[in-house]
């Protein structure tokens, strides 16, 4: 079985912050983290791989910085990496990152399971996962919960929704993004390490996949931000103070009159 | 190469370095340089440079006809063969949109049995329903509603198409959007139109809500767009409005597909659908146990709200997943957001800070969720938050 698990390089948005006298992001001393969902989906093919027996291929499109994030999904226990980079990538919408991604993973040859975070924490998108199973046109299961089981040609999973959850069945292969839920990612361990040290990272650029030069980076994506600002920010506002009975009155008088 | 400075243009003002959100620039030998590893080719530069010194080379190149396409499309979600409660907010917004450029509103309807369903949505403001009706459409599934969304779009050539941001439309647009190769932008909160070109101007959060982006699909259509809940108003119900409904039949190959639901579990039973709901009680590690959620829970039956964690209470066992709120968790924007125990890490306030009123409930006075809420009560949730409780129960 051959699993391919396609993750991001985010900034630790924790410590994003605006400078409000320049109106940009602070971003020194900013960490890089692997976007907190894509952990989940490490995680699972790690556990896949320890019950089934599969070999585990992690992919990043990104700045050559996005090797730490790959060697740290190593560590946690895949067995190689992919870094796609290139500069004419730069710029590339949703469309045009998983058209990317689907041709590095035609690339790769076969696979049978395709694990993705449910989205980034710097986009918000929870678009570049079901972008790749439409251009690779297999099935996709997005907000999975559980994989409960893979037999040769299928596999049962649950699916999260606003109500509760769908058992699908879905046939291989296929694509899931996966929520927190579906595990607990495990830290890395020192043998781990010791490997992401030492194993190779497979670099490919725009040429290596033969892309469609008219179909990525800016130039490909449909989508064009033409405006970045800062919300009006939220300010403090009236704090209650006094005795229980007191404060209730009053939080009852303002609130009563937004209730719907 | 597709963003560079005019090197006899630029008087290196700095005016750019200001703008760009990324620290992109800076200035060398009085010329503006661009640091191409962190830029974004956001194009923010591009707008504040008085001299025209800063190119973005973008396709001008269209393949699309544009005038081929036109109107406004909605996707009307249902669950059950109930139409969910955002696509009302979609019509509104619809509307207004269509108002401006002088064209018509447009429902689509998949599902089992759902004709008479179609004529709430001229109700709340369609022109048109097309419905299809298939016993394989009962429920969602990814590839034969995308089939389907395909086949309209070609037939019908919408100039945009809008779709609620739930867990449904969020997998559904994303697929139909790459098969169409056109834009998607998710999770908006702001929609417009440039009057004079004719684009939708999509606005929505990014960073997690630290900064916003307004994004446009300048050269493909639809402009797609998927919306988030409670952010815009929901049309009135008047039925006395007319339209018309178009049942299209659907070639049984664009049914089939590789996943089968084979059950569905409802979880939340008699709670609120947190994405919908209007107000939401919501917990952290101040409430200290599963027992004492029931605390915040008799509060949200009285105001018939949603009950909301933060990761902290979930990571305890207290509420489980599907209630979380914040980064790793769901997006919520209700009227109404009473924050009880919560101290207000960042991770949390991502999830939550669009809702319209933020009450905060908590024993620390400096706790950071006091910095943004509308209202706060520094006092122990044990004592106000069933003191409240008793207070509604004796008006609602």
């Amino acid at each position: 079985m051959n699993i391919i698990v396609c993750i991001k390089q985010v900034p630790e948005t924790t410590e994003v912050k605006i400078n409000p006298e320049t109106n940009t992001l602070i971003r020194e001393g900013i960490k890089s983290i692997i976007n907190p969902f894509d952990m989940y989906a490490i995680e699972e093919a790690v556990r896949i791989k320890e019950k089934y027996g599969a070999k585990t291929t992690v992919i990043t499109m990104g700045p050559p910085q996005a090797e730490e994030a790959l060697r740290e999904a190593i560590a946690m226990g895949i067995d190689e990496a992919i870094l796609i980079t290139d500069r004419s990538l730069a710029g590339s919408d949703t469309w045009a990152t998983s058209y990317t991604l689907s041709k590095a993973i035609l690339k790769l040859g076969s696979f049978d399971i395709i694990l993705c975070g449910k989205q980034a924490s710097d986009g918000d998108t929870a678009q570049v996962g079901p972008g790749i199973s439409a251009h690779l046109d297999i099935p996709q299961v997005t907000y999975v919960k559980k994989i409960k089981e893979i037999t040769e040609k299928s596999c049962f999973v649950e699916r999260m929704t606003e109500e509760g959850y769908e058992v699908i069945l879905v046939s291989l292969p296929c694509l899931f993004t996966v929520v927190k839920e579906i595990n607990e990612p495990r830290l890395p361990s020192l043998r781990g390490l010791l490997k992401a040290k030492q194993t190779n990272i497979l670099k490919w650029s725009a040429k290596d996949l033969n892309l469609d030069e008219t179909k990525i980076g800016l130039k490909g994506s449909p989508t064009q931000v033409i405006k970045i600002f800062t919300p009006p920010s939220r300010c403090g506002g009236v704090i209650f103070k006094g005795e229980t009975e007191e404060v209730v009155e009053k939080l009852f008088s303002v609130l009563k009159k937004e209730i719907p | 190469m597709a963003i560079r400075i005019i090197l006899e243009k630029c008087t290196g003002c700095s005016l750019c370095i200001k703008t760009c959100p990324f620290g992109a620039i800076k200035i060398q030998d009085k010329k503006a340089i661009i640091d191409l590893s962190k830029c974004n080719l956001c194009g923010a530069c591009v707008d504040s440079c008085k001299f025209g010194a800063i190119l973005i080379e973008k396709t001008t190149l269209t393949k699309v006809n544009l005038n081929e396409y036109c109107g406004i499309w909605v996707f009307a979600e249902q669950k059950k063969s109930l139409i969910q409660p955002v696509v009302w907010e979609l019509l509104a917004k619809a509307r207004e949109l269509a108002e401006k450029i002088n064209t018509e509103v447009s429902a689509v309807l998949l599902g089992f049995k759902i004709k008479e369903k179609a004529k709430e949505l001229i109700y709340r403001g369609a022109d048109k329903v097309y419905v299809v009706d298939d016993e394989s459409l009962v429920n969602f599934l990814d590839e034969p509603y995308t089939n389907i969304l395909i086949n309209l779009i070609q037939k019908y050539k919408p100039e945009i198409f809008l779709c609620g941001a739930t867990s449904i439309g969020r997998a559904l647009i994303s697929r139909v959007a790459v098969k169409l190769y056109t834009g998607l932008t998710a999770d908006c909160t702001g929609l417009d139109i440039d009057l004079e070109k004719r684009i939708l101007l999509q606005t929505r959060p990014a960073f997690g809500g630290n900064i916003m982006a307004t994004i446009i699909t300048p050269f493909h259509r639809p402009q797609m767009a998927t919306v988030r809940h409670k952010v815009f108003a929901s049309s009135k119900e008047d039925r006395t409005r007319k339209g018309q409904i178009i049942e299209e039949s659907i070639d049984g190959i664009l049914l089939k597909g590789r996943t089968k639901i084979l059950e569905i579990i409802e979880e939340i039973g008699s709670t609120v659908n947190l994405s919908e709901a209007d107000i939401i009680v919501s917990g952290g590690r101040g409430v200290g146990s599963k027992e004492n959620f029931k605390i915040l829970e008799d509060l949200a039956k009285v105001l018939n709200a949603g009950v909301g964690a933060s990761r902290a209470a979930v990571d305890n066992g207290w509420m489980p997943y599907s209630h979380q709120v914040g980064q790793t968790g769901k997006t919520v924007s209700p009227k109404i957001y009473i924050a009880c125990g919560i101290s207000g890490q960042i991770q949390h306030l991502v999830g939550m800070q669009s809702s319209k009123i933020i009450v905060a409930i908590n024993k620390d006075p400096d706790a950071p969720i006091f910095k943004i809420a509308t209202y706060g009560v520094v006092g122990d949730l044990f004592e106000i938050v069933p003191a409240l409780t008793k207070k509604f129960k004796g008006v609602l």
